[in-house]
């Protein structure tokens, strides 16, 4: 096990090099913050002094290396145009998105693995038919959609939530939470479903598909054979043979949805870090983009650990290393 | 012969598919004594299997019991909701599959494996049923069982998976065993092994076998009454010995003569000519009849059951009888 976790971690380690290499040659690509940070008018004096300042005037290897330098020491920079440390910046958005993302990934995954467990175990009941036609759907509207037409009816037409906004918060360890007050709750109502829709249509997807495959086998007849209710097999025998892909892509949908919930933090004027992310493209803040993509990097190579040692501790073949 | 713990008659079981009616199951009918061993011998499709899974009522559709009737222990099974159905599996009959591997939960020990199977019936503590499942174990020939039930699947040989399965099999002290394949996916030696500790449990415990294989050989060691499965229908049925000596069907002859232990030594073996025949074309008659040396016009008609003492056979032409009892 310290063997399989010293490597994980090398790993890691060469990913995050490589993402940041990669990451600070694109965002040097896109464009020059120069001409938008600094005013028009400003004098020459006052823009070669900023360009100085912002480490602009240095070759692009040399900023690479000083950027390395500081990371190491736990400092990503400054942003050029709020001009405090990136960390606290993205550290005070973090709370929005992680509570928003969090609450429509378990969401979507309770609901959707139940769903799609009685999809699969009863597939021509008319509700299964129906719960394979509303993830169709789930598949294949566009989320950006979706998200103004929720608004339009409930927020617009029916006035039950609000449209935007994260409403009354409560401080935690210091940062503002929504969840915890009655409004916050539905403010978060609408954005979380919008984001949920997706991943509740894949987790009804894959159980379903897992669900019908297992209940072939002989481990469930032979289950029946020894006399377990239907209950039982499906709590205790099916939902852990089904658990693996499921846990897969619940790690994968968390770090995605963490990263990019973009979309829906925009329709619903969510402050979380998909949108100081896309506002920081739009303003060239070239600080805020790499420290964001880094952690990104940082975020999926830390739950796909996590992910893996999941499986260890659920599935006792991985445990033990075998190939049975 | 005692009051039988099963008694199956006429069952059929068919398949409702897209392409026909397939009569997996038409018209089996035998008893079964407390403590009796039956082999059910047949060629994979003649409907062995799902004769078992009938009598379990855990056919799955399309296919369904279509008539007949199935009594254990004086009870009808056929047309028994669900629920019935469960609350007899495990206690009163239970089964055992051809492949250990697929059989148990890979992700569960066997303790939990076991303490499942004996919450189904009963109410126990931890550590009563932890006690009794080690005993079990031990009975089957599992070493060290106290320390092997939070063992995995994985953790254990084929045979050893396979023990695992024949105590939760046992665990309730079911009437009737349906025992399909179990040792077909194992090596011959701890086939042997398992053969005859299945047999000295069912005399132990009085519960009755069936057991389920393509290999008359390994039945005829074990079992002491026969029924030879053909498309779907018990050709012949016998007491072991009788039947073997001296069949009446011609099916159960090239069985027979086709065994290697029957053979002269380094001549080759003696075959059934053609295949079995599919479910979903079945000829007119005598499903045997197209392979048959012995067949006749008369065989293009259904012949029906014969019963002769403790023996019964489906044939127009048995072999060792003079051809003049039919007419």
């Amino acid at each position: 096990m310290l063997g399989f976790i010293i490597q994980r971690f090398l790993q890691a380690v060469v990913v995050m090099a490589v993402m940041s290499v990669i990451v600070f040659c694109g965002v040097y690509a896109i464009g020059n913050p120069i001409d938008i940070v600094i005013p028009p008018d400003a004098t020459q004096e006052i823009r070669a002094e900023a360009i100085r300042r912002l480490g602009l005037d240095r070759p692009l290897w040399e900023q690479y290396f000083i950027f390395i330098g500081n990371l190491l020491q736990g400092d990503l920079g400054r942003s050029f145009v709020y001009n405090i440390p990136v960390l606290e910046l993205i550290g005070g958005r973090l709370p929005a998105t992680l509570e928003l993302v969090l609450i429509s990934v378990i969401t979507a995954t309770v609901l959707g693995v139940s769903l799609g467990i009685y999809a699969g175990y009863r597939p021509d009941s008319w509700l299964a038919k129906t719960i394979m036609a509303v993830s169709v759907l789930g598949f294949s509207v566009p989320s950006f959609w979706v998200g103004l037409i929720l608004i339009l009816t409930f927020a617009v037409n029916l006035g039950w939530l609000p449209a935007g906004g994260r409403g009354d918060t409560v401080l935690i360890w210091g940062v503002p939470w929504s969840f915890p007050t009655l409004d916050g709750l539905a403010h978060i109502v609408l954005p979380a479903l919008n984001l949920a829709l997706f991943k509740l249509a894949m987790m009804i997807r894959l159980a379903r598909a897992g669900t019908r495959e297992i209940m072939l086998t002989d481990t469930i007849k032979f289950a029946r054979a020894a006399g377990l209710s239907e209950g039982t097999i499906l709590r205790r025998h099916l939902l852990k043979l089904i658990s693996i892909p499921i846990i897969t892509v619940f790690g994968l949908e968390l770090g995605s949805t963490l990263a990019f919930a973009v979309v829906t933090e925009t329709i619903f004027s969510w402050p979380g870090v998909g949108k100081l992310i896309i506002d920081s493209i739009g303003v060239l803040d070239r600080p805020v983009m790499v420290a964001y993509l880094i952690l990104v990097a940082f975020l999926f190579v830390t739950i796909n650990f996590v992910v893996d040692l999941v499986f260890a501790l659920i599935d006792p073949r991985v445990r033990h290393g075998a190939s049975a | 012969m005692s009051v039988p713990v099963l008694s199956v008659r006429d069952l059929r079981t068919h398949f409702f598919t897209r392409a026909g009616v397939v009569k997996a199951v038409d018209d089996v009918s035998f008893d079964l004594a407390a403590g009796e061993i039956m082999g059910l011998v047949g060629e994979s499709g003649s409907g062995k299997t799902v004769t078992g899974f009938s009598l379990l009522g855990l056919v799955d559709a399309p296919g369904r019991i279509v008539g007949g009737s199935i009594k254990l222990n004086g009870t009808e099974l056929v047309g028994m909701s669900q629920r019935g159905l469960r609350a007899r599996r495990g206690r009163e009959i239970s089964m055992i599959f051809q492949d250990p591997i697929a059989t148990l939960n890979p992700m569960l020990t066997i303790g939990q494996q076991m303490r499942l199977a004996m919450e189904a019936h009963e109410r126990t503590s931890r550590r009563g049923a932890d006690t009794r499942a080690a005993e079990l174990l031990s009975q089957v020939g599992i070493p060290s069982a106290r320390e092997r039930l939070g063992a995995y699947p994985h953790e254990f040989s084929g045979g050893m998976r396979q023990r695992v399965a024949i105590a939760v099999a046992l665990l309730h002290r079911p009437s009737v065993i349906v025992a399909d394949e179990p040792t077909t996916a194992l090596d011959v030696s701890i086939q042997a092994q398992i053969l005859f500790q299945m047999r000295d449990l069912a005399r132990e415990t009085g519960t009755a076998l069936i057991w389920i294989s393509h290999d008359l050989a390994v039945v005829s060691s074990l079992a002491s009454k026969l029924a030879v499965m053909y498309a779907g229908r018990i050709v012949e049925q016998g007491p072991t010995a009788t039947l073997l000596r001296d069949p009446r069907h011609p099916y159960t002859a090239g069985l027979i003569a086709s065994l290697p232990a029957t053979a002269e030594p380094g001549a080759p073996l003696s075959q059934i000519p053609g295949t079995t025949p599919s479910l979903l074309s079945l000829p007119k008659g005598c499903p045997f009849a197209p392979r048959c040396a012995r067949a006749s016009d008369v065989c293009a008609t259904d012949p029906a059951l014969e019963a002769r003492g403790d023996r019964a056979w489906r044939c127009f032409h048995p072999v060792g009888l003079s051809e003049g009892a039919v007419s």
